[in-house]
């Protein structure tokens, strides 16, 4: 069996930045275990701009991100497999992948890092009713087609789901010639970036349905109509309402889901998020096993992805240095009012070298609001924010000495002002 | 009296903006010089993809180094639909040159080996 | 001209055939879709009931029993996942005791091997069930069957044979020619055959009424589906049915051939053979039925939902028998629930009691009952997967990451006498695309695959039914191309 001190599953941008940052740090026995025939996931069908502004202060597409971090992958001579996929993992860190050059090959490592993504949730999954026609695509699928493959799934298309996908997915195939005839989102506000409101759909007249889903889509053969109808705020359709539109197209981008797969029968708990829980260097249930990335929650900016990615690779080089112990006071962390997940779940605290830092999504929209953080009933860190939504991550950094050990909770809440 | 929805922060300020291009609805300058902007000279950045003769590649995504009016984008995308490039392509070779004489070159936005 | 043409190649089609290609006659097989096992059989519960349900004396009833005990040797011969978990037919409150009774002497005169089960035995058994739970009938030899590689795999046996499969044939008039039926196909094209095997399905009435008027009518009734993904604990082991109503045998609970579970089916009058379509209320009823019998069902699992149609017979029973006006008009009409089951049965009795009256059975010397058998990559150790890599490499690369499915698997089908044409087609024999992501990931690539290996552009691909083309468009196509 081979041997690595740490193995990556996932050579995407969290995956490459794990590598690149555990490298920095000085360790070098480092293996990224990739699926496609290179470097970079998704981003190599996000062909749109707006990645990079945190990390590079420039506002690159997709492909040109990614070929930033594979380049110094490359420099690096960071060790890689493409054409990979694993199939499993073993309690006692044994990945099991296969390609069509080595077959199955077993690696016992010291250290793994999960950063396999995520995956696009489907029409099954959000049991649109009706028909089960052609012509019914994942934003992600309707992507690669075009942007890679270069082909169009269809030329009347209606979208499900506002989320930034669904929205440059509608400038995409419009200006490849396709019509969109309409937007719908099951909530009373946009999930998107009001960038892409603005440039993806207003700049089409393209109209956006708040508040409506899709009622049933029909279609003997390849997909025909889709009637869509608005919904209260127990989410049932208001008689009445029903709109249809003679599509050819329906194209979901109704929310993403951790690829977490590997880990469902490990002894690893997964969280709200859909991943797995974990303390605050990224480390799961099982000592040694990390994971980051929206393989971790589903994340809107790949800078995030990447900041995270190199707090898990600093997490793994400190387990594999011995230096994460473990010991001392732990925290609980949860998510109080207002917020629909907060990771890390958990915080060792005398783990944590200066800073720590915690991401969560709000449940709605808020405006001048103040987020809390507190251990147990006292506030230690309170920012305020003049407008905050579930479709932006929020980080917030604290300081090691900000913490007093005297309860074991920690929760984050937000409160609007009146 | 035209209305916009400002795309500078994630508040989302609800503009109005007069004939003579005062703003109001802004909780920001930011929000003011945008929509000025927006609706005096709007540009768009456009990514695309144009075909590309490759062992590995079908298509070739590429973007304008600088944005466009908004209003050529469509004419552009013309110009992008019946260009074909060879590889090898390397992130930043000009595609289009000087596209409608603007000054704005369209350029690769990977690297094709072959 | 042909001997025997079968009319329809789902399950009973394609396994009548294949028993027929066993004879020494010339068969065709006509499909109207594009590929085998697209209509009744695609969507169902797949289980091999055991038998208890069916009333005693009836065709059913006999044919299920048989069938039930047919599927071992079935499942080696054509190298069909089957897996005998057995089922278990649950009472959930005490006035439902005496039909438990009553179903378990119905089993024994059925001749179905059953036991009465405690409230603790069934708990015991199956940790999930409602504790409410007031007794069961445990039915060991019921099972469960990979429904889509069954016809497919009885079709391709049947093809190896001898017989010949003609697709996107759909029979629109049959007129008889002297002692020849002229079978006429929407395509113009027209066959000809001594005999004719009526296994058209939920259509076997509309076929069945070409020659002559029928004294029975095939009811439409859908049932609607949800399957759940791989569930990380063992949701449950066994089949698990509630008391069996006069709608049928309920809405079951079961885990599949392919590690997920099916919950379902529902069943409602339709007023069209062709609809299959779910509905919401529909839904929210299977759900809330399933919830009773197994309390902890996670939905928020669910990957897909879907429906298939019952051909319901107006006379309760299967309908196998010849053409009242021509005894070369041989019927299977009303093959519903237990028709899965029974299908292996159904085949020996059309073939023994029917054809054999009309024609000839001369048995085949070179009859060969084994279909290729597939590479089963799950079933081999690290080392037996590398030997096949080294000299089989597409064994080695995966194209399906939810489900595992190698590129190997899918070259392998498309060399079949049978191959898959179609997205839906590679689904069905390799289960590419069945898993969490349904094909978020491979559907693509399948589709790149299928126009590489039958030189097909990849505007031209098919999903599953006509002009259900997956990518119609090529980008940027100028008029001079």
């Amino acid at each position: 069996m081979i041997k690595k001190r740490l193995v990556i599953i996932g050579g995407g941008s969290a995956g490459m930045a794990a590598a690149i940052k555990a490298y920095e740090l000085g360790e070098r026995d480092i293996l990224i275990i990739e699926k496609n025939n290179y470097l970079g996931g998704i981003l190599n069908q996000c062909i749109h701009n707006g990645f990079g502004l945190h990390e590079f202060k420039e506002e690159l597409t997709g492909p040109e991100f990614m070929s930033r971090f594979s380049k110094k992958v490359d420099e690096l001579g960071i060790e890689y497999r493409l054409n990979s996929n694993v199939l499993n993992i073993s309690d006692d860190k044994v990945v099991t992948y296969t390609n069509s050059k080595e077959g199955v090959v077993e690696v016992k490592a010291d250290a793994i890092i999960l950063s396999a993504g995520c995956y696009e949730r489907n029409a099954g999954a959000i049991q649109i009713p009706g028909d089960r026609p052609s012509g019914v695509y994942t934003a992600g699928q309707a992507q690669l087609f075009v942007n890679c493959y270069g082909y169009l799934v269809g030329k009347r298309v209606f979208i499900l789901g506002s989320g930034d996908i669904g929205l440059i997915m509608a400038r995409r195939m419009t200006l490849e010639g396709a019509k969109v005839l309409g937007v719908a989102e099951l909530m009373p506000y946009s999930a998107g970036l009001n960038r892409n409101i603005v440039q993806c759909l207003k700049d089409f007249d393209i109209p956006l349905y708040l508040s409506h889903t899709v009622k049933k889509i029909e279609g003997k053969s390849h997909l025909e109509k889709v009637t869509i109808a608005k919904v209260d705020e127990k989410m049932n359709f208001i008689e009445g309402t029903e709109m249809s539109f003679d599509v050819d197209t329906l194209l979901l981008s109704v929310g993403l889901l951790p690829n977490v797969d590997l880990f469902n029968k490990l002894p690893i708990r997964i969280s709200r998020t859909r991943g797995a829980v974990v303390n605050q260097a990224m480390e799961s249930d099982i000592r040694g096993i990390f994971a980051c990335g929206n393989v971790l929650h589903v994340h809107d900016l790949v800078d995030y992805v990447v900041e995270e990615a190199r707090e898990a690779a600093e997490g793994a080089v400190q387990y594999l240095n011995g230096e994460l112990k473990h010991e001392g006071h732990v925290y609980e962390v949860s998510p109080g009012n207002g917020i629909g997940y907060v990771v890390p779940q958990l915080v060792y605290i005398d783990d944590v070298k200066e800073k720590l830092s915690f991401k969560f999504r709000v449940r709605k929209p808020f405006k001048d609001v103040t987020i809390y953080i507190k251990e147990g009933e006292k506030v230690i860190k309170k920012l305020f924010k003049p407008a905050i939504i579930p479709s932006e991550m929020e980080i917030v950094k604290l300081d090691k000495s900000l913490f007093s050990k005297e309860a074991n909770e920690i929760s984050v809440y937000v409160e609007e002002k009146k | 009296m035209k209305e916009l929805i400002c795309i500078i922060c994630p508040r989302g300020c609800h503009l109005t903006v007069d004939d003579e291009l005062n703003v109001s609805g802004n909780t920001c300058p930011r929000g003011a010089v945008y929509a000025k902007q927006e609706l005096t000279h709007p540009t768009r950045t456009l990514t695309s993809t144009v075909r590309v003769v490759s062992e590995l590649e079908a298509m070739l995504p590429v973007k304008s180094n600088k944005p466009l009016p908004k209003e050529k984008i469509f004419e552009a995308m013309e110009v992008i639909n019946k260009t074909c490039v060879k590889a090898p392509i390397k992130i930043g070779d000009v595609v289009i040159k000087n596209i409608f004489g603007l000054d704005v070159d369209i350029v690769a936005t990977k690297n094709i080996l072959r | 001209m042909f001997d025997c043409l079968v009319i329809g190649a789902g399950v009973v089609g394609s396994l009548i055939a294949r028993k027929l290609s066993s004879y020494q006659l010339s068969i065709a097989i006509l499909e109207k879709e594009s590929d085998v096992g697209s209509g009744v059989t695609m969507a169902n519960s797949a289980i091999v009931h055991s038998g208890y349900d069916p009333v005693p004396g009836t065709l059913k009833a006999k044919l299920n029993v048989l069938g039930n005990k047919m599927f071992d040797q079935i499942a080696e011969e054509l190298d069909v996942e089957l897996e005998r978990c057995g089922s278990l037919t649950v009472a959930l409150y005490d006035e439902q005791l005496p039909l438990l009774e009553e179903l378990s002497k119905r089993s024994k005169e059925n001749g179905v091997p059953v036991k009465l089960l405690s409230p603790k035995e069934v708990l015991e058994m199956e940790p999930n069930i409602n504790p409410n739970v007031k007794g069961a009938l445990f039915a060991p030899t019921a099972g469960l069957i990979n429904p889509f590689t069954l016809p497919v795999h009885a079709c391709e046996n049947a093809v190896d044979n001898g017989a010949k499969l003609f697709l996107n044939e759909k029979v629109v008039s049959i007129k008889k020619n002297g002692e020849l039926f002229d079978v006429i196909c929407e395509s113009k094209n027209v066959y000809q055959a001594k005999v004719i095997i009526n296994c058209a399905g939920i259509y076997s009435e509309e076929i069945h009424k070409m020659i002559e008027d029928v004294d029975y009518q095939l009811i439409p009734r859908k049932g609607e589906y949800f399957l759940l993904d791989h569930y990380s604990d063992s949701l449950v082991k066994h089949t698990i049915f509630p008391l069996p109503s006069a709608k049928g045998k309920g809405i079951l609970v079961s885990p599949t051939t392919g590690g997920t579970y099916i919950v379902g089916p529902s069943a409602e009058v339709t007023f069209s053979k062709d609809d299959v379509s779910t509905d919401k209320p529909t839904l929210d009823e299977v759900k809330r039925q399933a919830l009773e019998m197994v309390p902890s069902i996670p939905f928020n699992q669910v990957i897909r939902t879907f429906a298939g149609t019952r051909p319901t017979p107006t006379t309760h029973d299967f309908i196998i028998d010849f053409a009242k006006s021509d005894k070369n008009f041989i019927t299977c009409s009303g093959i519903e629930s237990p028709g899965l089951a029974s299908s292996p049965a159904i085949a020996e009795y059309v073939v023994n009691e029917f054809v054999s009256k009309v024609l000839s059975l001369k048995k085949k010397d070179n009859f060969n009952p084994y279909v290729r058998k597939r590479v089963n990559l799950a079933k081999m150790s690290v080392e037996e997967k590398n030997k096949l890599i080294k000299e089989h490499p597409e064994y080695g690369e995966i194209i399906c990451n939810c489900e595992k499915v190698t590129l190997g698997e899918i070259l392998d089908e498309f060399k079949s006498s049978v191959p898959p044409m179609t997205i839906k087609a590679v689904r069905k024999r390799t289960r590419a695309g069945f898993g969490k992501c349904q094909g978020g990931f491979c559907l693509p690539l399948v589709t790149r695959e299928i126009s590489k290996k039958f030189n097909i552009p990849v505007n031209k691909i098919l999903y599953q039914f006509k002009d259900s083309y997956v990518a119609p468009y090529k980008v940027k196509e100028q008029k001079d191309d």
